[in-house]
């Protein structure tokens, strides 16, 4: 199996002078290449840690990352990372944003320039290159924060809670554009995420994380029966989707 | 969408046409008060001197001021000491400005410096600068250069602290983007940290026009050479008071320039992002 991402009984503690909080233990898990897996778990679990590392921003305390078969060691072009807000700057143009990747990387050139404007004009932002973060509706800057991470040309997708920020109805339908895009440009994605219904209609995949510290708790293959036109949408539609919906609710364990 | 706000501009109600004449007629109210303040201000200081309320040997009028600043164009001295104290402020604005902007980064490149120096600063900020003005008088000498120094003295302290600061409540998230990227710390710099600070630079400016103004002032009591502080030290010693008011009021349209002059780049700024 070809696997892009690879966790090796990865444990990662934080330390303060109040003193120490295991965030992850001895946590295992793959993503094969094209896979879109998402992780899920009580807030605090350490979602976010596990992307921080993925991503190499952080090194474990112990346990080995691998990403196509290399140790991580830092960061790596080959990872991009979609935070939770757009943090799209808001003195560049949307084009200037969706190049702040390929600036920093020192790879800034007429092809990629017309990469970037080429996923701004096939994603429908062709026509806001010029206009300013501000001028755009939450959905649309969600959208460039996308295409800023594609631009760097990265292979390997982290999705930080990208939709949390935005109110439902924005978040059903840009979900579901994001996923479209993530697939056409056939892109790894791993999605850390606390909405149940999302990561089923999403992933090919879900992993369930327990309480802090986190471990995988279960993982579920998700398999819905839908027409040929499949997209999150349509997978809410799907007779399985309860089930799984009901079977991760119940291992999560919610108590309020 | 278009179509719907052309018409709306054409057909306001009768309530928003009335909203809008009242926001206006407020507005206009605001700005008469405001004269009228100033001119009976004025007005109540001429009365007061002509019907020897005061004495205008000590209070001056404005009369005697007008009549001062006429003599004073006459020779071309108004418009040199003018120069001067807007020259030197300038500078020490300036200079302040960006050596205070430097050391900002210095702080925000190393967290250990900033951390050591963290009470010499405090204190620093706290000291009237004002009193070392005879230190830099006896080390500079009496020149234009002891004026700039304590212009940019009296301005750097407040620079470090408010840049410095902007530096630090640059949004950890963008940074962290960034580092996805792979940036450098130049790279944060360069393209996060300082562009998301700017509008907490130009308020220091704001900030800083004022302060070297009075380091401005100071220094020219003490130097003596030229300036409206000249002006206005040597009205007193030989009792002058027309020149000394004079000096004050042409010191206040200064200052009040050079502050919008700020505003208006700001705004210019503003209206880029």
């Amino acid at each position: 199996m070809d696997k892009v991402v690879e966790l090796k009984n990865v444990t990662m503690s934080y330390h303060t002078l109040d003193g120490e909080t295991q965030a992850i233990k001895n946590l295992s898990l793959d993503v094969r290449r094209g896979e879109f897996v998402s992780i899920v778990g009580p807030s605090g679990c350490g979602k976010s840690t596990l992307l921080s590392l993925i991503s190499g921003l952080l090194k474990p305390s112990s346990g080995k990352i691998f990403i196509d078969n290399e140790p991580v060691t830092g960061t790596s072009s080959n990872v991009g990372y979609m935070p939770q807000r757009d943090h799209l700057f808001e003195w560049r143009t949307i084009l200037k944003n969706t190049t702040l990747g390929l600036e920093i990387q020192n790879k800034l050139n007429k092809d990629t320039l017309k990469n970037a404007e080429r996923l701004l004009e096939e994603y429908g932002l062709g026509e806001f290159k010029y206009y300013y973060p501000k001028q755009l509706s939450g959905g649309m800057r969600q959208r460039a924060a996308l295409i800023r991470t594609l631009a760097a040309s990265p292979e390997i997708l982290l999705l930080d809670e990208p939709f949390s920020a935005l109110d439902y109805q924005t978040r059903l339908a840009i979900s579901e554009e994001i996923w479209v895009i993530i697939k056409k440009e056939k892109k790894t994605a791993i999605l850390v995420t606390h909405d149940i219904a999302e990561a089923v209609s999403m992933s090919d995949r879900v992993i369930v994380l327990t309480q802090r510290p986190g471990e995988v708790k279960s993982e579920h293959d998700i398999a819905l029966t839908t027409c040929e036109c499949k997209t999150p949408i349509t997978c809410r539609e799907a007779p399985e989707f309860r089930l799984y919906f009901n079977k991760i609710w119940k291992e999560l364990d919610v108590h309020v | 969408m278009s179509e719907g706000y052309a018409s709306s501009a054409f057909q306001h109600s009768k309530e928003h046409v009335e909203f809008i004449r009242k926001e206006k007629a407020a507005k206009s109210a605001v700005f008469l008060s405001r004269v009228v303040i100033l001119v009976a201000l004025f007005a109540l200081w001429e009365i007061a001197a002509r019907l020897k309320w005061i004495d205008p040997f000590i209070m001056s009028q404005p009369t005697r001021v007008i009549k001062t600043m006429v003599n004073l164009s006459k020779d071309g001295s108004l418009f040199l000491h003018t120069g001067v104290t807007i020259y030197e402020t300038i500078i020490g604005f300036l200079s302040g400005t960006i050596l205070g902007t430097l050391i900002a980064i210095v702080l925000w490149w190393s967290d250990f410096t900033a951390k050591v120096l963290d009470p010499y600063l405090v204190v620093l900020n706290a000291l009237p600068k004002t009193a070392l003005g005879p230190i830099i008088l006896v080390w500079v000498g009496g020149t234009t250069g002891s004026i700039i120094v304590m212009a940019l003295l009296l301005s750097i302290v407040v620079t470090i602290l408010n840049v410095y600061q902007a530096f630090k409540s640059c949004d950890e998230d963008k940074i962290k983007l960034l580092k996805t990227f792979g940036a450098t710390k130049l790279q944060i710099l360069r393209k996060v940290v300082l562009p998301s600070s700017i509008p907490e630079m130009i308020s220091t400016l704001k900030i800083n026009v004022g302060l070297s103004l009075v380091g401005v002032i100071v220094g020219e009591f003490l130097v003596s050479k030229a300036g409206l502080g000249y002006l206005i030290i040597y009205g007193g010693q030989v009792f002058k008071m027309d020149l000394v008011m004079t000096s004050i009021i042409i010191l206040a349209v200064a200052a009040a320039l050079m502050y919008l002059s700020v505003t208006w780049v700001e705004k210019k700024f503003m209206k880029m992002r």
